[in-house]
């Protein structure tokens, strides 16, 4: 194949991704939008095997049928309540493969470099372009190289230590080593010093270093970030996955690496953004981890919890004729998402309005509540996000609360000294009655104290949120 | 103590203030009960059923004033009862202090003590024996009920085989206890109901009972009803034309008109003038709940039903409650219960007159032979006072525009900036980057540009997939892997191969979860 043919397929890849992009602003082109994606991957992994420059053919296929079998396996077999730490995991690859990728260039490099003329006259594929480069071309090159394998190392430990915590295998609490991030400023200076060693000549051992610098950045940050900023974590690392791509494509000369790196950095840049304006916090001081300092002591919480049983829900609901139920993390963990959606269906079936409303950041990913509900057969129509639904509340006869803790904290809004104060939350109190399902008193993965569960209006439903559903379930009639 | 309750001597009030019911709970309070013959009888109470009750029914009006110590009544009492009073007696009725001052002189210097319904201080603590309450709700609700009978034609809309009937449209002016009792039976009839008040926090009551409110296009700080114990006060001259002049824009679509305008202690305003019932079609139903106090409307008669002259029905009766008399006897009657439950704190049928109480205080018009109305205000506020609302303001189409203009010369001097400040940054790397980095960069820069815009447009629902999606897309660094593999030597292969395996795996398993989550989406 032709360098022209290469060329063009690679063009058609890049408009098939952007359309694959653009084609998830709604529901029904996403399902075409997936496919688009699929064939712009196809067209491209094609036109690169069989195109100038690439060899060892038997190793490529025994290598993609592994990973096909591994990856179908992986795809199938996951519980739609372990998409987040999945995505995580999936991130971590990339970020590998970025690190061996900058890797092989920096040895290729070498190899050429110490080539005599008539070696260099007989190069292929990415080695011929490297034989071609000056000596400000070659800096350049390494500077790409070296932020490739920086990013990609970041990408790759913090991925892991995401899926870690989304996984429940590493402690969700933000932890950080005595220094906290002095390390991390200290690790991207040595960085950054490796970098001006390497430019100037260092060898491959400037490369491993800086690249062990960047391992300890990507854990030390991401364990310093709390579960419950985990939604901006993962979008943040797809973003970062992205730029490695890019880097990469620099590095060899890709146009098409560098224009779908750039989509998705970009992408998931945006996504973080409106992920941390949804919490009312600066991405900076998500990514330093911990809740920005508070300014007094909160405000102290009058009344106290008084708990309901199922009988006293059901009336209340069977009496209700509108109904608003706000899912959250618990949900997902109790995997009561067929329950709900059995209790919606019933609602529904006895001329009830039964809505959803979702919180930018409820769950532990970007629109985690929708894929768990979908996935439930919920219909999305009756699905609404939080700028849709909060001015309904007032006129709701009941809120049923799974298992969500801080997006509906009235203390956002009524206490000017609670961390999350600005944040916007859903106005449930204001609702005739709440229904909070809850395993027990504790509080949520803030740990800050939430007064709506104290409210007059409020009455706390204890226990599993699967196991209260199904107890439930039988007494809606 | 004896309670006794004659009957009404004002003509047509039907009425009374003791049922054999109330009866009963007074006598538990340790009274004695009597009541005159027939006092009941119009509102459906026999004096057998008094007699069951144990009341004693006594024959004559003059031997019950003779006889009670606490003479409970409704209406004020006319000059002949009040001489029956002494300084040893108890009189619980309406009194209207203010418009009755002759009365007032008159009875205090029988020594009596005057407990005047309508002085109730509106405080929670009070809400059991605020008679005025009980009656405005009746009358509210009789106001609708009349203006139905004096209506020709449906309150609800409906589409028959014989035709299309449009629904009623209902204008209540005054949200106070009356006019809300009104919307609420309009509503329930099914009329599209309108209500207006000057006192703009009542809205969300109004709204709440099923109405719109009318909103007048007026800037003024309105005074906060909770200064005036939640009764309406006197508005300004202008505030009064931008009002009317709103009337006048509803009055041709309004079918009926309830008008329950008071202000305490005043003659009602007119806000209903002749020119707007001129506006109304014939057949259309005024009710002037304000009729005792002159009216609202322009044409009303005390008491009369009058068509105008292009034939709307005008209802000016003050007897809404008497009306209702079963009704409203037992709800008065159980308002004057509460009363005696305050007044009697030992529960042993003694009368304690406690004057440091601020609802008896407020109440007492007369005592011990000395006039006590006004009384001082209460110590207790009656309605927490309204935090002043942030209105979001109706821009008007010019400073709308101008808003606009400015918010987009800010963006485009936000864009310029950032545009001015990227090209700069771009010359100086042009300036030392070789023409090959050149290239790849602008690619670089054209895409990033591409991802921004396309990005804002994903679905909020969407934004796992989104991710799941990028992901797999990302994979696309398989690429490099799949430049070097073909090299020569042990070490580059070995590590594509690795990058080949790893990336390969994210794309399958990325694109494949992604088809999962996308082909669950469904519509109801």
């Amino acid at each position: 194949m032709s360098i022209g043919i290469v060329s063009a397929a690679y063009i058609s890849a890049s408009i098939l991704f952007i359309l694959s992009l653009g084609g998830l602003s709604n529901q029904e082109s996403a399902k075409r939008a997936v496919w688009y994606g699929i064939v712009g991957m196809g067209l491209a992994v094609a036109a690169t095997v069989f195109g100038p420059g690439a060899g060892k053919l038997w190793l490529v296929l025994i290598m993609f049928a592994a990973a096909a079998a591994i990856g179908w396996q992986v795809a199938t077999r996951v519980q739609m309540t372990e998409m987040p730490q999945l995505v995580a995991a999936l991130h971590s690859f990339v970020g590998l493969a970025a690190v061996l990728i900058g890797y092989n260039a920096h040895l290729e490099l070498v190899a050429v470099q110490h080539m005599d003329e008539a070696a260099r006259a007989g190069l292929t594929g990415f080695a011929e372009v490297l034989a071609h480069k000056t000596g400000v071309e070659i800096a350049i090159l390494k500077v790409e190289v070296f932020l490739g394998v920086f990013i990609g190392a970041v990408t790759f430990t913090g991925s892991i230590v995401a899926f870690g915590k989304l996984a429940g295998k590493v402690d969700g609490k933000a932890t950080k080593l005595p220094g906290g991030h002095m390390l991390n400023a200290g690790a991207a200076g040595l960085s950054l010093l490796l970098l001006l060693l390497y430019v100037n000549g260092a060898g491959m051992w400037a490369l491993v270093l800086m690249t062990l610098a960047a391992f300890f950045i990507g854990y030390h940050l991401i364990m310093g970030i709390g579960g419950a900023d985990m939604p901006v974590v993962v979008s943040m690392l797809n973003s970062y996955s992205g730029w490695a791509a890019s880097a990469i494509g620099f590095t060899l000369g890709n146009d098409l690496l560098i224009v779908t790196g750039a989509l998705v950095g970009s992408s998931g840049a945006i996504l973080s953004y409106i992920m941390c304006k949804a919490m009312n916090r600066s991405f900076v001081s998500v990514i330093l981890g911990g809740f920005g300092s508070t300014t007094g002591p909160a405000q102290e919480i009058e009344g106290e919890q008084i708990a309901i049983d199922t009988d006293g829900v059901a009336s209340a609901l069977n009496e209700a004729d509108s109904v608003i139920i706000v899912p959250g993390y618990g949900m997902a963990v109790a995997q009561a998402q067929q329950a709900v959606s059995e209790l919606t269906r019933k609602l529904r079936a006895a001329g009830k309005e039964v809505r959803f409303a979702i919180h930018p950041v409820a769950g532990r990913l970007p629109g985690h509540m929708n894929v768990l509900l979908a996935e439930a057969k919920v219909p999305y129509d009756i699905v609404l996000e939080m700028d849709e639904i909060n001015e309904d509340f007032p006129s709701t006869d009941v809120v049923i609360v799974i298992g969500s803790n801080d997006i509906v904290n009235p203390a956002a809004q009524e206490d000017p000294n609670s961390p999350i104060a600005g944040m916007p939350v859903l106005e449930v109190w204001k609702a005739k009655q709440v229904f909070v399902s809850k395993r027990g008193q504790g509080t949520g993965y803030s740990g800050i104290e939430n007064p709506l569960f104290y409210k007059e209006n409020t009455r706390m439903f204890y226990g599993d949120a699967k196991s209260s559903l199904d107890k439930l379930l039988p007494h809606i009639n | 103590m004896k309670i006794g309750s004659p009957k009404e001597v004002a003509a047509g009030e039907a009425r009374v203030a003791m049922t054999p019911e109330s009866a009963k709970q007074l006598q538990k309070l340790g009274y004695e009960c009597l009541v005159e013959a027939g006092a009941g009888t119009a509102a459906g109470f026999t004096d057998e059923a008094y007699r069951d009750a144990g009341v004693e029914v006594v024959d004559s009006a003059a031997s019950l004033w003779e006889r009670a110590d606490v003479i409970a009544k409704v209406r004020p009492p006319e000059n002949a009862e009040v001489e029956r009073l002494n300084a040893d007696k108890t009189l619980i009725s309406f009194f209207y202090p203010a418009q009755s001052k002759e009365l007032l002189e008159f009875s205090a210097k029988t020594g009596a003590s005057v407990i005047a319904m309508d002085m109730v201080p509106r405080i929670s603590r009070a809400q059991k024996m605020d008679a005025l309450s009980s009656m405005a709700n009746i009358a509210g609700y009789r106001a609708v009920i009349e203006a139905g009978a004096n209506f020709g034609r449906f309150f609800t809309g409906q589409i028959t085989a014989a035709g299309k009937v449009p629904p009623a449209k209902v204008l209540v002016i005054g949200a106070g206890v009356a006019g809300l009792a009104a919307i609420g039976a309009a509503t329930a009839l099914g009329a599209i109901t309108y209500a207006f008040d000057v006192r703009p926090e009542v809205a969300e009551q109004i709204e709440s009972m099923g109405a719109s409110f009318v909103y007048l296009d007026f800037e003024e700080s309105q005074q906060d009803g909770a200064a005036t114990g939640g009764y309406a006060a006197p508005s300004s001259p202008e505030f009064r034309e931008a009002q009317l002049k709103k009337f006048r824009e509803l009055a041709p679509d309004i079918d009926i008109v309830v008008t329950t305008a008071l202000i305490p202690g005043r003659d009602a305003p007119v806000l209903w003038t002749k020119d707007m019932v001129e506006a109304m079609k014939p057949g259309s139903v005024i009710v002037d709940l304000a009729a005792e106090r002159g009216g609202n409307c322009e044409l009303t008669q005390k008491d009369q039903r009058v068509v105008s002259s292009n034939g709307v029905t005008i209802i000016g009766y003050t007897d809404f409650p008497s009306r209702m008399a079963a009704q409203s006897s037992s709800l008065y009657a159980t308002n004057i219960r509460h009363m005696l439950t305050d007044l009697t704190p030992g529960k042993d049928g003694q009368v304690v007159h406690n004057m440091a109480d601020d609802v008896i205080r407020g109440a007492t018009v007369a005592h011990g032979g000395e006039i006590t109305y006004p009384p001082p205000p209460p110590t207790v506020k009656a309605i927490a006072a309204q935090k002043p609302k942030e209105k979001a303001k109706e821009l008007t189409p010019a400073e709308r525009r101008a808003g606009e203009v400015a918010a987009f010369k800010e963006q485009t001097r936000f864009q310029i900036t950032l545009l001015a400040v990227g090209t700069v940054l771009l010359l100086l790397v042009g300036a030392v980057a070789p023409a090959s980095f050149m290239s790849h960069f602008i690619v670089f820069a054209l895409a990033c540009f591409v991802g921004f815009q396309v990005i804002w447009g994903v679905a909020h629902s969407l934004h796992t997939p989104l991710m799941a999606l990028t992901n797999a897309i990302s994979g696309i660094i398989v690429l490099g892997a799949l430049l070097q593999v073909g090299a020569h030597g042990f070490m580059v292969p070995l590590l594509s191969a690795v990058a080949i395996l790893v990336a390969s795996v994210n794309i399958v398993g990325g694109f494949l979860v992604t088809r999962r989550m996308l082909a669950m989406f469904q519509k109801s």
